[in-house]
């Protein structure tokens, strides 16, 4: 997107129960997941984000509860990417296992504004931030989860490998 | 190559004779397990696999804790789903309302996770068996679906922290006591990705029941798993709840870590953790006036019998102060019994407070003791974010049992020693 998209900007250790409180989660179904996202930080995000809008935020982002309703909401909110100094394990695994896109940048996290026009490259993992005429390369992923990601999370990678006799266990 | 404690059991399960740090492994899984807020979604996802079929019946525990007894429609909707996949595939650990309990206690309680054992929860907590010996982390609801269809999960090796135990608790000072210091040390992302590997001789001194507190809230410092090493005090309790067989890893000497803390235990007081991060500790001597609406003793973190024995004994004759509700959650059916037998309950109501059928309950916000807005709580649970017992603007303050009963007499925070004189050491 020539404009980039719209930065909404957090701070550190941005918990699960913040991204979507445990009194919603008597739902799965995500676009009623999306509705409350962010609501006890944010109040304003879930009415105002667009499709393609950026989250920025600093260390540990998604902490606590292992619930893949946090990435399931974010992703239904239309957040096109999830930029992070670090993200806590289990929301790591989620995202990766749902393709909600994350990239761990520190100093494209720190750097970002609340408002700012970002854009985000997936494949070679380089972020451009239009606001302030800057950009980082975020690491990038390893071929195994590059392969959980390519084939649209792992219910698709594990659908692929059982398909084709190779389904490994004891 | 020297492996920890948790590589060795990785490396067992993946079929290799060593693993390192960051390496990417596919691994056999002993447990799967998901509750009645994760599993639903699993099921979903587990259902798109083509011609999906459970890897194993025995190998897989679904819990009704988190909502249940239903609270309303909908998470009775959420249950249903559940209870009707574990009977369409003949899951043989399902635990229906009579015989369910908060899941981190009730499977040890049921000798389904054993020293040595890989399991998987969609459920954090999930690290609580790390004080049996076992490999235990927490997953999400897609990696449990595809755990139940395959019976292997990928993992990235952790590296680990060391924490040396020495000497041992003294006074009211307890596991959650211990667990909290170390988080208010270390920080909420102190062990990102890694093990925390608890060592030494100070190890021996801590109950089985204080070593699930202390693995239970490794996820709150990040980690990926919190382990013990295997000992007498492991084997008694493995042999009493299961005869199945296991095997005992232990850590090479030369093992590698990023870094060892060393804990003398006598030094340990009782701490509680302030809004809104586990890691916001101070001494509950040093609270200042916090007075508190509400007071919850249970979960999977402090919910065990010897968790509500501390309890009773200082609720015991006397009563909770006025204008303050307390909310005891035994874990489990049979502590729930247990604590019958004993008198436990009965001290309880006796000194004001409610006991309630084993739920997660407040602990999440879920029900059973949801705070109104601007209230607080002190509570044995091990989350104290925003939101987490209720309206966003109401307080959660973590501490152990004795911390928790002692306030619930004062109507206020205190150090236990503040209006009980110090125990000899139990256990
Ligand atoms: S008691 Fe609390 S922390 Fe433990 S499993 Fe239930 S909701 Fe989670």
């Amino acid at each position: 997107m020539e404009n980039g998209s719209r930065v909404w900007k957090y701070g550190d250790d941005v918990d699960t129960d913040v991204i979507v409180p445990a009194r919603y989660l008597t739902t799965s179904v995500p676009e009623e997941l999306a509705a409350h996202c962010m609501e006890d930080i944010d109040s304003g995000f879930a009415k105002a984000v667009s499709p393609g809008d950026v989250i920025v935020a600093g260390g540990n982002f998604g902490c606590g509860s292992s619930r893949e309703h946090a990435p399931i909401a974010i992703k239904a909110s239309g957040v096109s990417c999830v930029v992070a100094a670090s993200f806590a394990r289990i929301f790591f695994r989620n995202a990766i296992n749902i393709g909600l896109p994350i990239l761990e940048c520190p100093e494209a996290a720190a750097e970002a504004e609340n408002g700012d026009r970002m854009s985000v490259d997936l494949a070679s993992g380089m972020i451009r931030n239009l606001t302030r005429g800057t950009s980082h390369a975020a690491a990038p992923f390893p071929p195994f989860m590059r392969g959980i990601m390519d084939a649209g999370g792992l219910i698709a990678y594990v659908s692929a490998k059982s398909s084709a006799g190779s389904r490994k266990g004891s | 190559m020297a492996m920890t404690m948790t590589q060795k059991i990785l490396a067992a399960h993946s079929g290799e004779s060593e693993v390192v740090a960051g390496q990417l492994i596919e691994a056999r899984l002993d447990l799967v397990l998901g509750n009645d807020v994760t599993a639903p979604v699993a099921i979903r996802e587990f259902e798109r696999i083509p011609g999906a079929a459970v890897f194993d019946r025995g190998k897989i525990a679904l819990v009704p804790d988190h909502f249940a007894p239903n609270k309303d429609i909908e998470s009775a909707e959420q249950c249903k789903a559940m209870r009707e996949f574990a009977r369409k595939h003949g899951i043989e650990n399902y635990f229906e309302i009579g015989c369910m309990g908060i899941e981190h206690a009730l499977l040890p309680e049921r000798g389904l996770v054993l020293p040595g054992e890989l399991v998987i929860g969609a459920d954090s907590h999930t690290c609580t068996y790390g004080a049996a010996g076992a490999f235990s982390t927490g997953v999400g609801s897609t990696d449990m679906a595809a755990g139940m269809a395959t019976g292997v999960a990928w993992f990235k090796v952790p590296s680990a922290i060391r924490f040396a135990l020495h000497g041992g608790l003294g006074g009211w000072a307890s596991g959650k006591d211990l667990i909290l210091s170390i988080i208010g040390a270390i920080g909420v992302d102190g062990a990102l990705y890694r093990s925390m590997e608890f060592v030494g001789p100070g190890v021996a001194s801590l109950t089985m029941e204080e070593r699930f507190t202390v693995a239970n809230m490794a996820i709150e410092a990040g980690a990926k798993n919190g382990i013990f090493p295997v000992d007498e005090k492991t084997r008694a309790w493995a042999a009493s709840v299961s005869n199945r067989p296991y095997v005992e890893y232990a850590a090479d000497p030369d093992a590698e870590y990023e870094r060892t803390i060393t804990i003398d235990l006598s030094t340990i007081r009782p701490t509680v953790a302030f809004p809104h991060l586990p890691s916001n500790t101070r001494p509950a001597s040093g609270s200042g006036v916090v007075a508190i609406d509400q007071v919850v003793i249970g979960s999977c973190t402090n919910g065990r019998i010897e968790d509500l024995r501390v309890a009773a004994e200082i609720l015991k004759g006397r009563r909770v102060a006025d204008g303050v509700r307390c909310i005891v959650f035994p874990a489990t059916q049979k502590i729930y019994l247990q604590a019958i037998r004993e008198g436990l309950i009965e001290a309880f109501i006796e000194a004001g407070a409610i006991v309630s059928t084993p739920t997660c309950g407040p602990c999440l916000g879920g029900h059973m003791g949801i705070l109104a807005e601007g209230e607080r709580a002190i509570a044995t649970t091990n989350r104290n974010f925003v939101g987490r017992m209720g309206h966003p603007k109401s307080e959660v303050y973590l501490a152990s049992p004795a911390t928790a009963a002692a306030s619930a007499i004062a109507g206020k925070i205190v150090d236990p020693e503040e209006v009980l004189e110090a125990p000899g050491r139990r256990g």
